[in-house]
């Protein structure tokens, strides 16, 4: 309606819509924050393509330099970069994949279908998300160790393979938007659960699974204390556990670890990028739900 | 609703039943509620195996004095004891509240801040949005590495207080500068995500309630603070609990700072950096000290829970709503769906 069109804002909050200056003024805030988010990257940026004399340098040096590409090969000669970001590939794609399968599966039944002690176990599943991480970390690693796990990297992807939040979240979904009748006519047809999953729902719930396909990877991608703790082989670790290493190690070669920083951020921010659309539209959702 | 659609599903048998028809007196009745009981099964095998049972094992664990490798020893409560005679961890549980307290305050209150001014901003509102994302995706351990050289002693932030005649401050060695940097980083990873979170709920207030607060006359400020605010509530509630369950659990920021060959880390200078989390993870991995490291986990355990019932008691405050969580936020979402 024209009622509530532009001068009191898309949703008639009074702020920054009055004046041209107000309204200004709102625009330099907020590019202000973007700057300031911003700024560490491009710091990084800075300090991994020039020197380690540079960063000591006073005044500072503010503009990259022209020693990217060295600094970048000098990592690559001094940890094995590839292993370990191989290490993270595998776990972050193969342990989204387990989730948004077993996550998806157990939504979908949750959603659309009866079975004994249902709401119980419903309970249950957000129960165990309240539960923090840290305090099994003692005993899950002992756990570990005894299965034979402890430096595999199956200790960084099963034990997370379905998770509760997922579960919660796609079941959301699924009730909304997932049509009964679209189950029954596959009924009809003669499909059973599986089927169903497969064929009707799983196309369905695509939006949902690109969400918590992002959402599962970068938290894969990202976890530190997890691999530092289990991945007691120092030449088997992930990303985020080397480029710490590299630090420990290097940590008066400034530019070399800087690099490293670099070179195990840029693929996770390539990924957000591809899909950022998604996935801020949902958070939000997914927070509001929660 | 569920009765149209009986889960009865198709088993073979009856398949050839229309769906939709009662099957409590279908032969095999139980057969049907094993392919969704199968479908759920994986996440309550695999709690089983790697939630409860370590969670149940750590009760156990810290009663033990354990090296991980020789044979434990029962020593009953005692690990407890030690713990509350422990300075340093004592020290660990008063740095990170110090934290907690020095980034939640500032970055809950920019984030509403932001949210506000992205809400009234409609030019450009996708790139906002992901500028402001991109700190809570990145890494944490190269952002640290990253905020580690602007707090050097020699560093850009330093070099920036200069530039405008103040003096270097002790970043990365007085007491507050360690709180501060670490609280800074924490600040600028989780400020864009709450503004995007408080921007939801911002934008799931309906627009009538504005025109009726127009009609009635309200100022900005007054529909600020009666209409905007209350209806936030919810939202502001799960934002402030989220917060305080990450902010008890401050771990890379301080690892990664103040870490150095074999000795794991200290926390840094006067060990100003020792959090909870760092102090588990010293003496379970670094100093082999399992029973303790369990005991503490359950101590942490403790502090979060009191803390989580606080925060929702403090948030919810005069609601309404008795009873705010996830139910009533369930609840209301519902109601506001016509559901």
């Amino acid at each position: 309606m024209a009622a509530d069109e532009r001068p009191t804002g898309s949703a008639g909050l009074a702020i920054g819509s009055g004046s041209r200056l107000s309204r200004t003024c709102v625009r330099a805030v907020l590019l202000l924050g973007v700057l300031v988010s911003l700024f560490p990257f491009y710091w990084l940026v800075v300090l991994a393509s020039g020197t380690t004399q540079d960063i000591y340098r006073y005044p500072p040096k503010l503009v990259p330099g022209p020693h990217l590409l060295d600094n970048m090969g000098r990592v690559l000669d001094t940890v094995d970069f590839f292993g370990s970001l191989f290490n993270t590939v595998v776990v972050a794609v193969l342990g989204t994949v387990l989730v948004l399968f077993f996550d998806s599966l157990a939504a979908f039944a949750f959603a659309k279908y009866e079975f004994p002690a249902k709401k119980f176990l419903f309970g249950m599943l957000l129960v165990t998300y309240m539960i923090p991480a840290q305090l099994s970390l003692v005993p899950q690693f002992v756990t570990m160790a005894e299965f034979g796990w402890a430096g595999s990297l199956k200790a960084l992807i099963i034990p997370g393979a379905a998770n509760a939040f997922g579960i919660f979240w796609m079941r959301q979904y699924a009730q909304n938007s997932l049509p009964d009748e679209l189950l029954d006519a596959g009924r009809i047809d003669g499909a059973g659960f599986f089927r169903l999953y497969w064929t009707v729902a799983l196309p369905l719930f695509r939006p949902a699974l690109a969400f918590l396909g992002i959402f599962t990877f970068i938290g894969l991608w990202n976890d530190y204390i997890w691999p530092l703790v289990v991945m007691i082989d120092p030449d088997r670790v992930t990303l985020q556990v080397a480029l710490a290493n590299l630090n420990i190690l290097y940590n008066t070669d400034y530019s070399l670890v800087m690099a490293g920083a670099l070179m195990s951020v840029i693929p996770l921010i390539v990924v957000f990028l591809v899909g950022a659309r998604h996935f801020l539209r949902d958070l939000a959702a997914g927070a509001m739900k929660m | 609703m569920a009765t149209v659609l009986d889960p009865a599903g198709a088993p073979a048998a009856n398949e050839k039943q229309p769906a939709g028809r009662t099957r409590s007196t279908t032969p095999g009745g139980r057969r049907r509620h094993f392919p969704p009981l199968l479908a759920i099964s994986p996440f309550y095998v695999l709690f089983a195996v790697f939630g409860a049972f370590p969670i149940v094992f750590s009760v156990y664990l810290s009663f033990q004095d354990w090296d991980g490798i020789g044979d434990m020893r029962y020593v009953g409560l005692k690990q407890y004891g030690w713990l509350l005679q422990d300075s340093v961890f004592w020290h660990a549980v008063l740095n990170t509240f110090e934290i907690w307290f020095l980034s939640t305050v500032p970055m809950l209150f920019l984030a509403l801040v932001l949210a506000f001014l992205l809400h009234s901003q409609v030019r450009f509102a996708g790139a906002y949005r992901v500028a402001y994302f991109i700190p809570n995706v990145t890494s944490m351990v190269a952002m640290t590495v990253v905020f580690g050289s602007v707090f050097a002693q020699a560093g850009l932030a330093n070099s920036a207080l200069r530039v405008i005649g103040l003096d270097g401050v002790g970043w990365l060695s007085s007491e507050w500068g360690i709180k501060s940097s670490v609280s800074i980083m924490i600040i600028w990873r989780w400020v864009g995500y709450n503004a995007l979170i408080f921007l939801a709920g911002l934008q799931a207030i309906p627009t009538e309630h504005f025109e009726a607060a127009r009609v009635d006359g309200a100022n900005s400020r007054q529909t600020l603070f009666r209409v905007v605010l209350p209806q936030l509530r919810p939202v502001v509630l799960f934002a402030a609990v989220t917060s305080t369950i990450n902010g008890l659990q401050i771990f890379t920021e301080s690892q990664v700072l103040f870490q150095s060959t074999d000795v794991g880390t200290t926390g840094g200078p006067g060990q100003e950096g020792m959090t909870i989390v760092l102090y588990l993870w010293q003496k379970a991995f670094k100093e082999h000290q399992f029973g303790y490291g369990a005991a503490m986990g359950w101590v942490l355990f403790a502090i979060i829970a009191v803390f989580t019932i606080v925060n929702w008691r403090l948030v919810a405050g005069s609601d309404d709503d008795r009873r705010p969580g996830i139910a009533g936020l369930l609840r209301r979402r519902g109601a506001r769906d016509g559901r």
